[in-house]
């Protein structure tokens, strides 16, 4: 069976995904996604050059509603989950 | 009286009567789930003294309930949905502090009605799973078999329905979560039309999929429960509008004359022989009673395991972006820089299952991969979606069983993906099409465990689905039984 995705592959999607792969976790998931990757190629017995996208199963126009203000979570809820906080905002590490 | 082994509706009849208070019935399933849940491990919290309160604010007439028929009544809640106050963590270690501080809309919906909320119900991380072994907390087990799993991802509610460690539960259905460990575990699981019910407050696992359902001990108090979380809401734009039918009105209606089909897609090699035994015995008997059974096809049914685990972890993989240690969640501290605090809090957070689905959906929606990958599965979700439309031209619901296999042991398929993947092949289809669907007892192997049998309708017909399900049960009891378990001394 030909590779799909190699393991420089994996560690670069991690990177875009934002996770941080061990060792062994890397392999293991390279050889799961191609397991599941090379199944995937079922699709292409199909031949869907004429057939559109669907991404909704319900077919909804723009949902529209009045641009009214109405109340919402207050700030000292809403920062009650941070790991961080200083009663204003999230903290994170510096950035620049 | 063993006020456990009720329906809720019968429960309903005996509170009404006065013949009992909701605080008696609310400590039976307490001292119950005390003696048994630690072989289950069906929930991860349990609110003895909220919920006792609760109860006793109903005995009390403290509010009007204006005859909700779940007032008073002990109710359990996938630990996926919001409740506010208390902890929902998805199952999984990145949100193992997390405390809403809002209800979802169900949950809202069902407090309003009087619900007694008994405890959150374990689960796959994140709903992604069909074993419930993908929680980071412990693994619910089969109450038929305590070396087999639930199903999943709803394995805590399902299990905890079958081994009346409540009266009802509710669970969320992306591309099976709902139907399967119903069959798995012989009790009844609806999932409703893609936008029936609210998904505000639902942790989003695949938007485009996600439903919340009810799974209860009897189709009539799906019916039931369903007309409680049914209905538009403006907090969720792709909820929809329709009014909502009532649901429990219509189910001692024969099903004489209604044309039910039989796709041959779904009867397929490498079935467990038990499985379509019971399903195909389960044909017969809606045609006793008066349906009208003919063949039909649904010809991409093969494709949907593929489409779907490419949009639904694409989906996931940009809903689970938000967990970045920085408004909730988990947090590695003491990070240099905020790129290494994303990546090392995310990859201590979540557990392999879910890693392996952000991983292939971040590759199938990729620079070069999007148009191979997820353009090609959406487009092979159109010709599924069509399939269903189709078929409902020529009948008015399908019969299909709910899973190839019964309940399997814990472990067997966990060090292989793909197989797991493959054991969804009869639910993810509805999901794709968004078509609702019901999975209901309707027999037993050999080795006692449960078969569930799948009924699928059109768009927003749960009416019809849930009156041909009860058609089923009433003449069926012998599908209906409970698992022999004891209680501890």
């Amino acid at each position: 069976m030909s590779e799909k995705i190699t393991r420089e592959e994996v560690r670069h999607v991690a990177t875009l995904a934002r996770l941080e792969l061990m060792e062994a976790e890397e392999s293991r998931m390279t050889r799961h996604l191609n397991q599941v990757l090379a199944y995937m190629e079922k699709l292409n017995e199909l031949d869907t050059s004429d057939v559109p996208a669907t991404t909704h199963a319900i077919e909804l126009k723009n949902v529209f509603r009045p641009d009214e203000v109405i109340p919402s979570l207050d700030r000292a809820k809403a920062l009650n989950n941070a790991p961080q906080s200083d009663g204003a905002s999230f903290v994170v590490p510096k950035v620049i | 009286m063993d006020l456990c082994g009720l329906t809720i509706h019968q429960l309903r009849e005996l509170l009404t009567q006065k013949a009992v208070s909701a605080a008696e019935v609310t400590s039976a399933y307490l001292q119950r789930i005390q003696s048994i849940d630690s072989k289950l491990h069906s929930y991860l919290e349990v609110f003895a003294k909220e919920a006792l309160k609760q109860a006793r604010d109903f005995d009390e007439g403290k509010r009007d309930f204006n005859l909700s028929p779940i007032a008073g009544i002990p109710i359990a809640v996938k630990d996926v949905l919001c409740m506010r106050g208390v902890r929902t963590t998805c199952g999984s270690r990145i949100l193992e502090n997390y405390v809403p501080p809002y209800d979802g809309t169900v949950i809202e919906a069902l407090r309003n009605a009087g619900a007694v909320f008994v405890g959150k119900t374990n689960l796959d991380e994140f709903a992604m799973g069909s074993s419930t072994e993908n929680s980071a907390y412990c693994q619910t087990r089969n109450p038929w078999d305590l070396d087999r799993v639930p199903g999943g991802s709803s394995g805590g509610s399902a299990a905890a329905v079958a081994a009346n460690l409540c009266a009802g539960a509710i669970g969320t259905d992306t591309g099976g979560s709902i139907r399967q460990p119903a069959s798995f575990c012989g009790v009844v699981g609806l999932k409703p039309t893609y936008g029936r019910v609210s998904r505000f407050g639902l942790v989003a696992f695949a938007s485009s999929l996600d439903q919340i359902g009810p799974i209860t001990k009897d189709v009539k108090d799906a019916a039931l429960l369903l007309q409680i979380l049914a209905g538009y809401d403006r907090r969720d734009s792709t909820s929809v509008q329709s009014p909502v039918p009532p649901y429990g009105e219509r189910l001692e209606e024969s099903i004489k004359g209604l044309r039910l089909g039989i796709p041959r897609e779904y009867f397929v090699e490498g079935m467990d022989p038990e499985v379509a035994e019971a399903v195909e015995k389960s044909i017969r008997i809606c045609g006793e009673l008066g349906a009208e059974i003919i063949e039909v096809s649904l010809p991409h049914t093969e494709y949907g395991v593929a489409a779907y685990y490419i949009i639904a972890p694409a989906e996931a993989s940009s809903n689970l972006a938000r967990y970045d240690g920085v408004k909730y969640g988990l947090r590695t501290p003491d990070c240099r820089d905020l790129l290494t605090m994303y990546r090392t809090s995310r990859s201590r957070g979540f557990g392999p299952e879910v890693k392996r689905r952000i991983m292939l959906g971040t590759y199938v929606l990729s620079a070069g991969y999007y148009d191979a990958y997820y353009r090609k599965a959406s487009q092979v979700r159109t010709l599924i979606r069509k399939d269903f439309l189709e078929a409902f031209q020529r009948c008015d619901a399908l019969l299909t069983p709910v899973s190839p296999i019964p309940a399997f042991k814990v472990g067997e398929k966990s060090e292989d993906p793909l197989q797991m993947y493959l054991s969804d092949a009869f639910t993810l289809p509805a999901s794709l099409a968004g078509v609702p669907g019901i999975s209901v007892p309707c027999g037993f192997t050999s080795q006692g465990l449960p078969i569930g049998l799948q009924i699928l309708g059109p768009h927003f017909r749960e009416d019809l689905i849930l009156r041909i399900a009860h058609q089923f049960q009433q003449a069926t009891p012998e599908c209906r039984r409970t698992p022999p378990l004891n209680e501890d001394p």
